[in-house]
């Protein structure tokens, strides 16, 4: 098998008493899109710092094609291109002025650097916008930059901080179809942290983090039939009562979340005209829906994935 | 060496690109020796100075050194606002060393320490001072190794700082106080001798003597006490490649967030 392009071994962080990263460990194909996808405190943001070489690991390994970050951190500097969730572009020099210093930084030569530049110019559709301070362009722009000066040093493997971070929902899609344009064009692997969901549903594969530890991998499709089919999401007045009630009356195994009674069935849609009938007065609604990977957090976890970062 | 030549000339682009930086570093420190030299000429005047030799004058190579100084505080500045704008996280995630990252940040603002220091030489016949060429080209010298440590030590406190809050306190307790402790203001001779000392210690103190040889030659210096050129070339470049080092290893120590 060929070298990986990214390679964690049992990877730790600890920040005094706090841990961060709890033992991760994760393989990545040359080529593939991987989504780490984690709550706010789920130790993305520090798996990400070892990555990019800001940080280094208490403890394991982490591997960019065959280079560790701490032992060889220059090599990995070379081949990788980091896109962070603040813009890191100069507000106050142009397009081109920022991919051209960017690219000086890893000592490209004059003439490599300016044909670099040009093409990448005209991939992200900037070549008209090149001469215009990167102050006034607008977010979906701006962040385009970012990807074009992560790209100008010739990266083979992307790294990516909350990528779409303040895009509105078009930029986003948008951003999203350069990732995966850049990959099956250039072969250029990808690795992104998220707390967004549908950003994770485009990776070729999903990491879900919690609490420093990965809970579990795989791709989003697979994820979320591992769950066996339908999800029912059912508001009541006492989630605990009623829980036990469907345990009792109807023998299923439910779960509380938030607030809510939560029953994940193959053919869920089946039992919710018996739970209506069979408890009339205490429901007020039942959601019904397909396993997203907001369920497979759920499932894994049991807690919900946007109360997950604040509790 | 083209990382740390385009670091350079990125510091060179923003200053040129921020006109009240412009204007501030230039028309300050010129209003402050207009006022306060012309203010203070009639009753101060340099002990062993040569009659009709007015504040103005002498107060003038303070104000060159004042010039860097500033310039060194928005080197500072404009350090810490690259860490908090984000800027600085793309650079520290780059192959280039930590030292090429300080160098290219000190000869950047050298660069525009020396080119405001050479702005206001232009204007020394204003303050009764007729340079030789060698002695204005000897001046631009040291403008430019006192311009790197004054930058240098700048960098020192930028890199450990995480934003401008606190920064004034700094200034008022380093960076000023360097400055009116170098002879710029008053000459050591004709102070309390533990002042004298201390004068004596300060690093700038030599960088001034240096500036104020130079701008003199090819006549000997008038005021009497000051070090003499070889000591104060000497005393200069070491605090310089001090303060380097020092910010160098400060930035390799450095917290990339």
């Amino acid at each position: 098998m060929s070298v990986p392009a990214v390679e964690l071994r049992d990877l730790r962080q600890r920040y005094g008493d706090r841990v961060a990263l709890d033992g991760v460990s994760l393989t990545v194909a040359p080529g593939e899109i991987v989504a780490l996808l984690g709550p706010n405190g789920s130790g993305k943001s520090t798996l990400f710092k070892i990555l990019a070489t800001l940080l280094e690991p208490t403890e394991g390994s982490a591997r960019i094609f065959g280079h560790d970050v701490r032992r060889d951190a220059d090599a990995v500097r070379r081949q990788m291109g980091v896109v962070f969730q603040q813009p890191s572009i100069d507000k106050l020099l142009s397009v081109e002025e920022n991919l051209l210093h960017h690219g000086a930084l890893y000592g490209l030569a004059r003439a490599t650097l300016r044909t670099r530049v040009a093409a990448m110019l005209e991939r992200f559709g900037l070549t008209e916008r090149r001469g215009e301070r990167v102050g006034r362009l607008s977010g979906g722009l701006a962040r385009r930059v970012e990807l074009a000066k992560a790209l100008v040093v010739g990266a083979e493997v992307l790294l990516l901080d909350e990528p779409s971070t303040g895009l509105d929902p078009l930029a986003r899609r948008e951003f999203l179809a350069h990732l995966g344009e850049l990959r099956d064009r250039d072969g250029i692997t990808v690795l992104l942290t998220t707390h967004h969901l549908d950003e994770a549903e485009r990776a070729d594969r999903v990491a879900i983090l919690d609490r420093g530890r990965v809970v579990t991998l795989g791709a989003p499709e697979e994820l979320k039939a591992a769950l066996g089919g339908e999800v029912l999401v059912i508001q009541v007045a006492s989630a605990e009562r009623l829980r036990e009630r469907v345990r009792l009356r109807l023998g299923l195994e439910a779960a509380v979340v938030d607030g809510a009674v939560r029953l994940e069935a193959p053919r869920a849609h089946e039992i919710v005209p018996r739970l209506v009938d069979a408890f009339p007065d205490e429901i007020r609604s039942i959601t019904y829906g397909k396993p997203t990977l907001e369920d497979v957090f759920v499932h894994l976890t049991g807690r919900r994935f946007a109360a997950a970062g604040t509790s | 060496m083209r990382a740390v030549g385009s670091l350079w000339w990125r510091e060179i682009l923003r200053f040129a690109r921020q006109r009240s930086r412009v204007t501030g570093a230039l028309v300050q420190p010129l209003l402050f020796w207009l006022l306060l030299g012309s203010g203070l000429s009639p009753s101060f005047r340099p002990p062993g100075a040569p009659a009709g030799l007015g504040y103005l004058a002498y107060l003038y190579p303070g104000i060159l050194v004042l010039v860097l100084l500033f310039t060194a505080i928005f080197a500072t500045i404009s350090t810490v606002e690259d860490r908090q704008s984000g800027f600085l996280q793309g650079v520290l995630a780059s192959p280039l060393a930590r030292s090429g990252i300080v160098l290219g940040q000190a000869l950047g603002g050298t660069t525009l320490a020396v080119g405001q220091g050479a702005l206001l030489l232009a204007l020394a016949p204003l303050a009764g001072l007729s340079l030789s060429l060698p002695g204005l080209l000897a001046s631009v010298v040291v403008l430019a190794l006192v311009g790197f440590a004054l930058t240098s030590l700048g960098l020192v406190i930028a890199w450990r700082l995480q934003s401008t809050q606190g920064f004034h306190a700094i200034m008022n307790l380093i960076l000023i106080p360097i400055w009116l402790l170098s002879g710029a203001f008053f000459p050591a001779g004709g102070v309390a001798s533990p002042l004298a000392w201390v004068m004596r210690l300060d690093p700038l103190t030599y960088g001034l003597a240096a500036l104020r040889r130079c701008l003199a030659f090819p006549s000997p210096m008038p005021a009497g006490e000051l070090p003499g050129l070889a000591l104060s070339l000497g005393v200069t470049v070491l605090f310089g490649a001090a303060m380097f080092g020092v910010a160098a290893a400060t930035a390799r120590r450095s917290a990339a967030a």
